[in-house]
């Protein structure tokens, strides 16, 4: 199951993509992210799942476009931490920080 | 000098429905969603998996008081309280405060569960706006979320994106729709991705003397453009429903339907192994019937026990 | 040589006429519906105030969202060469400038000779930009200058939910009526678009001298609100919502007409330009 934790506004589409199907919760991401936005917490999607999953905390949501520049995301010269820190690639980032501040 | 009643020119009219083809007291099971929104509120009783009874009607001041209001609302005159409930799930903004229900679960997973009833297992595609949110939803065929994408950050492309027009050109919310498309041409649409500055637009089109039917055909289109990007960021599989209080809305989906090149589903509501009276349902209700499915599902899989009192 | 520079933006018109970089005249005025007019009349009032006329300008450059717009016009030039070399004039330390008016936020890394070395926009959403402020403002029931003032009193910092200039408006409404002090709301309002307009910041860098200018420059709340977020100090020039215009002039007496500013999303405002 794909989560698309973020916003998308006039602005751009503003997106951390969390594959649950991919998540095995080994907290990486969590430990890794210089702004602390991720958590592990149980699967809210699937009432069914008993493991849990790693989420973007609720307060960053609505404001992810900033919390996620520093680390450039798509067009930085190395992948963001939790990108980089995932094993089984289940993170991801939409194209919005990249097409409008790319170089 | 007498004060005009504030009129509310973008909520929808509350409504309470009851099946008469239910005596809920031979049945079994009876299980209880009760989806509290920001803007509005519902609740949806099925009694066997069938639907008995909703409500759905104005959020109150608080989400318990909010969730009195809904299930009192859909118990009236049936005779039967909330202690007959089985289980009950609340669901939406306001779901962890819902004093009678026994477990919470996100609108999202209620929305694909409810649109999967409410449209049919052909359902691949939801898209959910509610007073304050947007919601875009891939399912499969039992209605599990495969994908879903959430705005609830920029007014555009949510209810409160049409309250600010509506609220504007103080014209109630179930007529833009049909005035919409009294027009001799389809105007382009407002250009402006933010309602702040689509407001400013729309303010210079009515000093320019634009007819009023051709700005609100101009803003749905803008509207129905803002839920495409959405729906085209998330991909749209065919088939597709759309439910809340937008999909009352026709000077949307005819707009929206045209951009996509598909047609929205029609609801099923003659479910083959269940009988049942042939009335449309509220598109707000799609989060209570989810809750309710899911209520349901939790019992018959022995997840959880019945809370059943009387 | 006597210029003008016209900065057309989306709720103000600015024009600023100098001869031989001394300032003639500065007028400004609403943009209102027909920008075209507003940008005529208000350089007519410029004239005036510097009592000279039409024929007395050698040249004159237009730039803002709408410089387009000015059909009198020599030149026109993007927003950021504008600020560049406005501010390079008013504080020749300056390095990175901020310009944030009612529709549009920037952040522009600037060479000493007031070359655009980079730049970072906040645009089509209000909650980057003044209009958030002025939206606030209504909300409170205050002017945005009694605003300014209100938020230095705050002692203590309350974040805000709403990343959008209407739901804002509901969660000011509500803290209102849970009897939130005010200078503590205004201090909220200024803290939370100080906060997305540092972030854009950070994208270009942050060396100093850090200017602000455009229209919010005038707000001393929201000022004390970015230099908390970006920890560094932040000058603001007198009249810093002129200082576009005066660029726009630097720009007209250096003879610069056009200007191909290096950065992706220019090539989008370009094309939006077209529409408009």
């Amino acid at each position: 199951m794909q989560a698309f934790y973020g916003f998308k506004d006039g602005s751009g589409d503003w997106f951390l993509i969390l594959d649950t199907d991919k998540c095995n919760a080994c907290g990486k991401c969590v430990e890794v992210c210089p702004a602390k936005a991720l958590k592990i917490a149980e699967d809210e999607y699937d009432p069914f799942r008993e493991e849990p999953v790693a989420k973007v905390r609720d307060e960053e949501r609505k404001k992810l476009r900033y919390t996620c520049a520093p680390c450039r995301p798509g067009y930085g010269e190395k992948p963001p931490p939790c990108v980089a820190a995932c094993e089984f690639g289940a993170i991801s980032h939409s194209e919005g920080w990249k097409l409008l501040y790319g170089r | 000098m007498v004060e005009a009643k504030k009129i509310e020119y973008w909520r929808w009219p509350e409504s309470v429905w009851v099946n008469p083809a239910i005596d809920w007291r031979k049945s079994k099971i009876i299980t209880t969603g009760v989806d509290i929104g920001s803007v509005s509120s519902k609740c949806v009783v099925m009694v066997d998996g069938a639907l008995y009874a909703y409500s759905s009607m104005r959020t109150g001041s608080d989400s318990p008081d909010s969730a009195w209001k809904v299930v009192n609302a859909a118990l009236k005159d049936t005779g039967m309280t909330v202690d007959n409930f089985d289980y009950c799930i609340g669901t939406g903004y306001g779901r962890v405060n819902v004093p009678m229900a026994q477990q919470t679960i996100t609108e999202i997973a209620c929305h694909a569960r409810g649109a999967n009833w409410m449209y049919g297992s052909e359902v691949r595609t939801v898209m959910d706006m509610g007073g304050q949110d947007c919601k875009a939803i891939r399912c499969d065929d039992r209605g599990k979320v495969l994908k879903f994408m959430m705005n609830d950050k920029c007014a555009a492309g949510t209810g409160r994106g049409m309250e600010v027009f509506a609220d504007l050109i103080r014209v109630p919310v179930w007529e833009i729709g049909p005035r919409s498309f009294q027009i001799e041409k389809e105007p382009p649409s407002i250009s402006s991705t933010c309602v702040v500055f689509a407001k400013t637009e729309v303010v210079g089109l009515l000093q320019e003397g634009v007819p009023e039917n051709e700005i609100m055909a101009a803003y749905c289109a803008a509207m129905a453009h803002r839920i495409l990007e959405l729906l085209n960021r998330l991909g749209v599989e065919d088939k597709f429903a759309i439910t809340g209080g937008i999909a009352k809305n026709i000077g949307v989906v005819k707009r929206l339907e045209k951009e996509l090149g598909k047609k929205t589903m029609e609801q099923v509501w003659v479910r083959p192994d269940m009988r049942e009276a042939k009335i449309p349902f509220d598109t707000m209700i799609a989060g209570g019937i989810g809750a309710a499915l899911f209520s349901l599902a939790m019992l018959e899989r022995g997840k959880v026990k019945s809370a059943r009192k009387a | 040589m006597i210029v003008a520079g016209i900065d057309v933006g989306g709720k103000n018109v600015h024009v600023v006429i100098t001869k031989n970089s001394t300032i003639l005249a500065k007028v400004g005025g609403p943009t209102g519906i027909n920008k075209a007019k507003a940008a005529e009349q208000l350089y007519e009032e410029a004239l005036k105030q510097a009592g000279l006329k039409r024929g007395d300008v050698t040249r004159v450059v237009a730039t803002g969202s709408s410089g387009s717009r000015v059909t009198f016009a020599d030149g026109v030039i993007p927003d950021a060469a504008a600020d560049a070399r406005g501010v390079i004039q008013l504080i020749p330390s300056a390095r990175t400038v901020i310009d944030v008016g009612a529709e549009e936020g920037r952040a522009i890394k600037i060479s000493p000779e007031g070359k655009v070395l980079d730049f970072a926009i906040n645009e089509k959403c209000a909650a980057g930009t003044g209009t958030f402020v002025d939206t606030m403002a209504r909300a409170l029931e205050v002017s945005v200058e009694e605003m300014a003032k209100l938020s230095l009193q705050s002692t203590r910092s309350i974040p805000m939910n709403a990343q959008c200039a209407v739901f804002g408006e509901s969660e000011v409404v509500s803290l209102i009526h849970q009897k939130t002090p005010r200078p503590d709301i205004a201090r909220a309002v200024h803290d939370a678009i100080a906060g997305r307009i540092g972030s854009v910041a950070r994208i270009v860098g942050l060396e100093k001298d850090v200017v602000m200018i455009g229209g919010v420059a005038n707000n001393a709340g929201f000022v004390e609100s970015l230099k908390r977020d970006i920890g560094m100090e932040v000058k603001v020039p007198s009249d810093p919502d002129f200082a576009g215009a005066l660029g726009a002039a630097v720009a007209a007496a250096a003879g610069v007409l056009a200007e191909k500013v290096e950065a992706k999303v220019v090539e989008k405002e370009k094309i939006e330009e077209g529409k408009a």
